[in-house]
C-alpha cells in the first residue's frame, strides 16, 4: 500500500510546483487563447498560470472524486464529475486565485496581464 | 473469515496496519457507566451485544451512493451487505449515527437509494452532512431529507441513555488553503447548547470532517475544531465520532477519545501514503477479500489502543 513516503510527495510536489510556474512562461505565447489545467490527484495542474486578457482557460477534472473550481466573486463551476470540464474567459487583467470548494486545500492561481 | 484470520489477541501493530485494508460496516458502541465504549465492528461486537448492559448504538458512515469507478464499482451494494449485517446483529441498537457522504454527488436519486437501503435497518437515524451531500446546486435535498428540526446548515443535539449528543456541520463556508470549518454561528450554538450542562453528562460529538488534525496536508482536519473542543473541556466523558478519511483511526487526549469510521463504499490510503487522499484501487477479482470488519477495543485509561482487523473473506 505504501508506494510513497510522504517526504517523497513533498520534494515531488516542490519540484513540480516549480517547474509549472515556470513552465507556462515558456508555452503560453501571444496568439494562444486556449489554455488547460487538469486536475489530478487532488492537484492542480499546472498550480499557476500566466496568460493575456482574452484567454479562455478549461479545468477538466481527471480524478475519480468530484472537484469544483472556485474564485470568489469571479467565478464558480458547477460540481465536476469525472473528466467533466469548466471554461472560463478572461476578460479582465489580473490575479485570480481559485480553490476547489470540497477539497480547500486545493489552491491554484491564473495570472492575467 | 478463513485464510486471513489473524486470531484477535497478541497482534502486532505492523501486523494490524498491514491488514488495515477496505470498507467497513459499522462501529457498535455501548454505554455502561455513562461512558461510551466501542465494542468493535459489527461482526466482532454481536457476541458482546446480547451481553452489553445498558444501551448500545451504532456509527456508519461514508456510504458514497452512487460512486461507481473501479475502487468500488457498486458502493450500493456494500452498503447494502454493511445493512444486513446491521439486521443480523442479535440485539438490535437503540440508533444510528451516520457521519455523512451518505451520496456521491448530492442527486435525488442518490439519496432515495440510500434511504431505501438504510431504512431496511429499521433504525432511527441520526446525520450529519458531508462535502458529497452538498452538492446540488441549492444545497437542499440533505436539508430537506435530513434538515428537520436542525440549526443552520444541520447541527443539532439530542439525548439518549443519559449522554448528550451533539451533530455537527464542519464541511460549508470552506476557505481556499482551510481545513473543515464550522463557523462562528455553529460554534456560539455550541457553546450555548453545553451551557449549565452537568460536567458529569457524558458528550457524544459527531462530524463528517475529523474535528482533530490528522493530517492538514490533505484537509483532514478542522480549522476551528479546536474551539469546539474547547467547550467541552471541562466534561467527564468526550467522545468525538467523525468519518470523511475512510479508515479506522483512534486517540485519546485526556478525557477526549476521537474515533474515525470506515467507509462502506472504497478505502483511502493512510495520510501520506500516496499522492492523494483519492480512492484506493485494488483488482476486481481481489475485492471481496479487501472487504473487511475492525474492531477497535479501547480500554479505558489506557493510552494503548488496539485495533483488530478481521477481513470478511479469505
Amino acid at each position: 500500500m505504501k508506494t510513497l513516503n510522504r517526504r517523497d510527495f513533498s520534494v515531488d510536489f516542490g519540484l513540480t510546483l516549480a517547474a509549472a510556474i515556470l513552465l507556462p512562461v515558456t508555452t503560453a505565447h501571444a496568439d494562444d487563447t486556449n489554455m488547460e489545467v487538469h486536475i489530478d490527484n487532488f492537484v492542480f495542474q499546472p498550480p499557476e498560470l500566466k496568460i493575456k486578457v482574452g484567454t479562455t482557460v478549461t479545468w477538466t477534472n481527471r480524478d475519480d472524486i468530484p472537484h469544483t473550481v472556485v474564485s470568489a466573486g469571479k467565478f464558480r463551476s458547477k460540481t465536476l464529475d469525472t473528466d467533466d470540464k469548466f471554461t472560463f474567459t478572461f476578460t479582465n487583467a489580473g490575479d485570480y486565485k481559485y480553490f476547489c470548494s470540497l477539497h480547500p486545500h486545493m489552491t491554484g492561481m491564473i495570472k492575467v496581464e | 473469515m478463513s485464510g486471513h484470520d489473524h486470531g484477535d489477541h497478541g497482534l502486532s501493530r505492523r501486523k494490524v496496519l498491514e491488514c488495515m485494508t477496505w470498507a467497513g460496516t459499522g462501529v457498535l458502541w455501548t454505554i455502561t457507566g455513562g461512558v461510551p465504549r466501542s465494542l468493535g465492528i459489527i461482526d466482532s461486537a454481536q457476541a458482546a451485544t446480547a451481553a452489553a448492559p445498558g444501551m448500545t448504538f451504532l456509527q456508519i458512515s461514508d456510504s458514497h451512493v452512487g460512486f461507481d469507478k473501479p475502487a468500488n464499482p457498486n458502493a450500493l451494494g456494500t452498503l447494502e451487505e454493511a445493512v444486513n449485517k446491521i439486521n443480523a446483529m442479535p440485539a438490535k441498537p437503540s440508533f444510528m449515527i451516520h457521519t455523512g457522504d451518505i451520496t456521491h454527488l448530492s442527486k435525488a436519486a442518490e439519496f432515495d437509494n440510500a434511504d431505501r437501503i438504510i431504512s431496511q435497518s429499521k433504525l432511527d437515524v441520526h446525520y450529519v452532512p458531508g462535502e458529497h451531500d452538498f452538492l446540488d446546486e441549492e444545497v437542499k435535498f440533505y436539508r430537506e431529507r435530513y434538515g428537520r428540526g436542525t440549526k443552520g446548515a444541520g447541527w443539532y443535539s439530542f439525548d439518549a441513555g443519559g449522554v448528550h449528543f451533539i451533530g455537527l456541520v464542519n464541511v460549508v463556508d470552506l476557505k481556499a488553503g482551510g481545513l473543515g470549518n464550522l463557523g462562528a454561528e455553529q460554534l456560539s450554538w455550541l457553546e450555548d447548547d453545553l451551557r449549565g450542562k452537568s460536567k458529569s453528562t457524558p458528550v457524544v460529538l459527531f462530524a463528517h470532517i475529523p474535528l482533530w488534525t490528522v493530517y492538514p496536508e490533505w484537509g483532514w482536519g478542522t480549522e476551528d475544531g479546536g474551539r469546539a473542543l474547547e467547550y467541552v473541556k471541562g466534561f467527564g466523558s468526550v467522545t468525538v465520532l467523525n468519518g470523511h478519511i475512510h479508515q479506522v483511526m483512534q486517540k485519546v487526549e485526556g478525557n477526549v477519545t476521537f474515533h474515525t469510521a470506515r467507509s462502506t463504499a472504497f478505502p483511502q490510503p493512510a495520510p501520506g501514503a500516496a499522492s492523494s487522499p483519492g480512492p484506493m484501487k485494488v483488482e476486481d477479482a481481489k475485492l471481496r477479500s479487501m472487504l473487511g470488519v475492525a474492531s477497535i477495543n479501547f480500554k479505558q485509561n489506557e493510552q494503548r489502543l488496539a485495533i483488530i482487523d478481521t477481513p470478511l473473506q479469505g
